[in-house]
């Protein structure tokens, strides 16, 4: 195999169009949604993950039914975020290492922007995989069915704020070896309020009561969370490129 | 007004100020805080329900209220750093966050004690203090961080990030934690009371919060002059300011 | 046109100065190399040039038309295939055809291995995929660190007439490098020793 010789550069066929931001994006969320289909362990390791942990109270708690089924709620949400934690901490890992977020630094779009691209991709297989996959652990803990709908979107919006302040960490540590467990001392006290809001609205959903308010305020953070965290995200990686 | 905050950014001139600073403001917290605890500890009366052993809230509240307004401070200092690219701004950001955590963790452990003899037991979770804990490991994660990075100048810089997101969470921390608490708590007992306080037993308490914020002051202005010293270690206006004047 | 100027640029790192007052013109048609020993700071004021490292980089740096920078690590998903990579580039701002990007394989040897995924390739045949980058950018600076490492003498004959291609069309190009000049008189020298602090 030779390296072309006679036409070594010729002009590109296609017209040479630029990218718009939205297509920057869009390009980087298909990147990384390429990569997780190309290695489907990074989505289901943290599902795995989440099932072996919840199975871990039962066995320290006691199998009384009436009484982990009174405990569901909490375990099942914080289970959710020690699963957030676990992939927060390799968010932009491989990136930082390969030299794509260097790259993405030197493309001419916000990095903020570009980044969000991966958050997507990694929100959408593993927040939004384990909000549609966690009735089976909930009833498995014995919560009772009337409060699944609650529970699935509760983790849906949920995981989106977890997602979003875990990129943070994420992005502050990257650079550090061993950036693991700062990732969750950095991260933990910030996640407080998710886990109060989503452990009483599912709490409120089994009594039947008001779940609007909680899972307004779940989304709330949410918003906020999409609104202001990019830019801390983006300000971040570009200090960790520094480092 | 930007030559003024020019001069600020000085090294030179901020050690200068600040010695003078600290050479008053030393002896006036000194003085605010033995007052405050004398009064506080000895004169005030005792408390018609909890008798005497109120009195550690004259550690217990001015550290509370200092240590988040220190975060605050902190916080304050890191958008100074980040937006204007001010060194001094980093260094009040690195001097600061050891003196809060510090104060934290004073209140932590005076709420503990005042806990003992008035509800029985050394911890219980209630909002303000579970917000306190919290505090803590949000400072705790700042000095964190800001060890873990081995280019200084890029540990400000994450640690400004840090503080600041910590900033915008903090109130909403406090509001979850407090209607967490609400919804959780046992009918029968009430933890935090609020009875009105009695003007005698306010003034001191007042006097102990002004002392704290003097001693804060004191204690980050030393720091900053610590760090100062070491990162100007070899050059000449710091041997004439410490060896001349 | 003046593609870069670098104005009095002083380096840190952490508290450490590593270069001051270095001075850098780039225009159309410009070949540079950064010289020096290792460790002096070569790839640092490249990146700072490039606006990749800010903190601790002092003095006037203004830049003209968009940047391609080629660093030590490729920038490649192992898990994709060369082809994937290419298309989704992380600093890529053009719309390329998949023909574009096979054409581009092609030419740096690699035809025929589009869909394998990077993973199964050689350290040398992963240096080719970004080198791939070259032949589909259309930006008119390129920042290159150190990019005639790892390629045997066929590759580097072709890195040369593709930099002489580039700067012949108007574009420029900064790279580092250990070994002395090839390309004689249309480059000239930054020699970084004469800016160590």
């Amino acid at each position: 195999m030779s390296y072309s010789k006679t036409s070594i550069w010729q002009p590109m066929s296609s017209e040479v169009a630029s990218l718009s931001i939205w297509g920057a994006f869009a390009r980087q969320f298909m990147r990384h949604c390429k990569s997780l289909v190309g290695s489907p362990a990074d989505a289901i390791n943290p599902l795995l993950f989440f099932f072996m942990v919840v199975t871990l109270f039962p066995l320290g708690l006691g199998p009384d039914p009436q009484r982990l089924a009174g405990m569901a709620p909490g375990i099942l949400w914080v289970v959710a975020l020690l699963s957030s934690l676990m992939v927060s901490a390799k968010l932009f890992a491989s990136d930082y290492e390969d030299g794509s977020l260097e790259q993405l630094a030197m493309a001419p779009y916000p990095l903020a922007v570009l980044v969000m691209g991966e958050v997507a991709a990694h929100w959408i297989a593993t927040g939004v995989l384990l909000a549609l996959v966690s009735p089976v652990f909930a009833t498995m803990l014995g919560l009772s069915s009337a409060a699944l709908p609650t529970l699935v979107a509760s983790l849906m919006l949920g995981t989106l704020s977890l997602t979003l302040i875990g990129a943070v960490g994420s992005a502050l540590t990257v650079s550090i070896r061993r950036g693991g467990l700062l990732l969750s001392l950095l991260i933990i006290p910030l996640n407080v309020p998710v886990l109060i809001f989503g452990t009483t609205a599912v709490s409120e959903a089994v009594i039947d009561g008001n779940t609007v308010s909680w899972l307004a305020l779940l989304g709330g953070l949410a918003l906020g969370s999409l609104a202001l965290l990019p830019l801390a995200i983006g300000a971040a990686l570009r200090v960790s490129l520094d480092n | 007004m930007w030559t003024i905050i020019h001069k600020m950014g000085s090294p030179p001139w901020f050690f200068r100020i600040s010695g003078v600073l600290v050479r008053w403001l030393l002896p006036i917290t000194v003085m605010l805080l033995v007052c405050g605890a004398l009064w506080g500890l000895l004169v005030a009366p005792p408390d018609f329900r909890q008798g005497n052993s109120y009195r550690i809230i004259y550690i217990h509240v001015p550290s509370a209220v200092v240590a988040l307004a220190g975060y605050y401070v902190m916080a304050f200092a890191g958008a100074v750093s980040l937006i204007w690219r001010i060194k001094m701004a980093d260094v009040t950001m690195r001097a600061a966050a050891p003196v809060g955590a510090v104060l934290t963790a004073i209140a932590l452990v005076t709420g503990a004690i005042w806990g003992k003899p008035t509800w029985g037991t050394w911890w219980v979770w209630d909002a303000r203090i579970t917000s306190m804990l919290i505090l803590l490991f949000l400072y705790l994660g700042v000095v964190a961080l800001f060890e873990a990075y081995e280019n200084k100048t890029a540990a400000a810089r994450a640690c400004a990030v840090l503080s600041l997101v910590g900033t915008v969470n903090i109130p909403i921390i406090y509001k979850s934690v407090d209607w967490w608490y609400s919804l959780h708590q046992p009918a029968s007992i009430k933890f935090t009371g609020e009875s009105a306080i009695d003007a005698s037993m306010l003034y001191p308490l007042l006097l102990m919060i002004v002392a704290f914020y003097c001693l804060f002051a004191v204690a980050v202005l030393l720091n900053m002059r610590a760090e100062l010293t070491w990162q100007h270690r070899e050059s000449g206006w710091l041997r004439q300011i410490v060896s001349g004047a | 046109m003046q593609l870069l100027a670098a104005n009095q640029v002083a380096i840190e790192r952490g508290e450490r100065r590593l270069l001051a007052g270095v001075d850098l013109s780039v225009s159309s048609g410009d070949i540079w190399q950064l010289v020096g020993a290792n460790g002096v700071g070569k790839t640092s004021l490249l990146r700072a040039v490039g606006g990749l490292a800010r903190l601790g980089v002092a003095g006037e740096i203004t830049r003209h038309g968009t940047m391609l920078y080629l660093g030590h690590h490729a920038a490649l998903k192992r898990n994709l295939s060369a082809l994937d990579n290419l298309r989704f580039h992380p600093a890529c701002d053009v719309i390329c055809s998949d023909e574009d990007i096979i054409s581009a394989l092609a030419a740096v040897a690699l035809a025929g291995y589009e869909d394998r995924p990077i993973g199964a390739l050689s350290a040398g045949q992963q240096r080719r995929v970004a080198l791939a980058r070259l032949v589909l950018s259309s930006a008119s600076l390129w920042l290159l660190d150190e990019p005639f490492t790892a390629l045997d003498v066929d590759g580097c004959a072709w890195l040369e007439e593709r930099i002489k291609q580039h700067v012949a069309a108007e574009g420029a190009v900064i790279f580092t490098s250990h070994q002395p000049s090839r390309f004689g008189e249309l480059q000239q020298n930054l020699d970084l020793a004469a800016y160590v602090v």
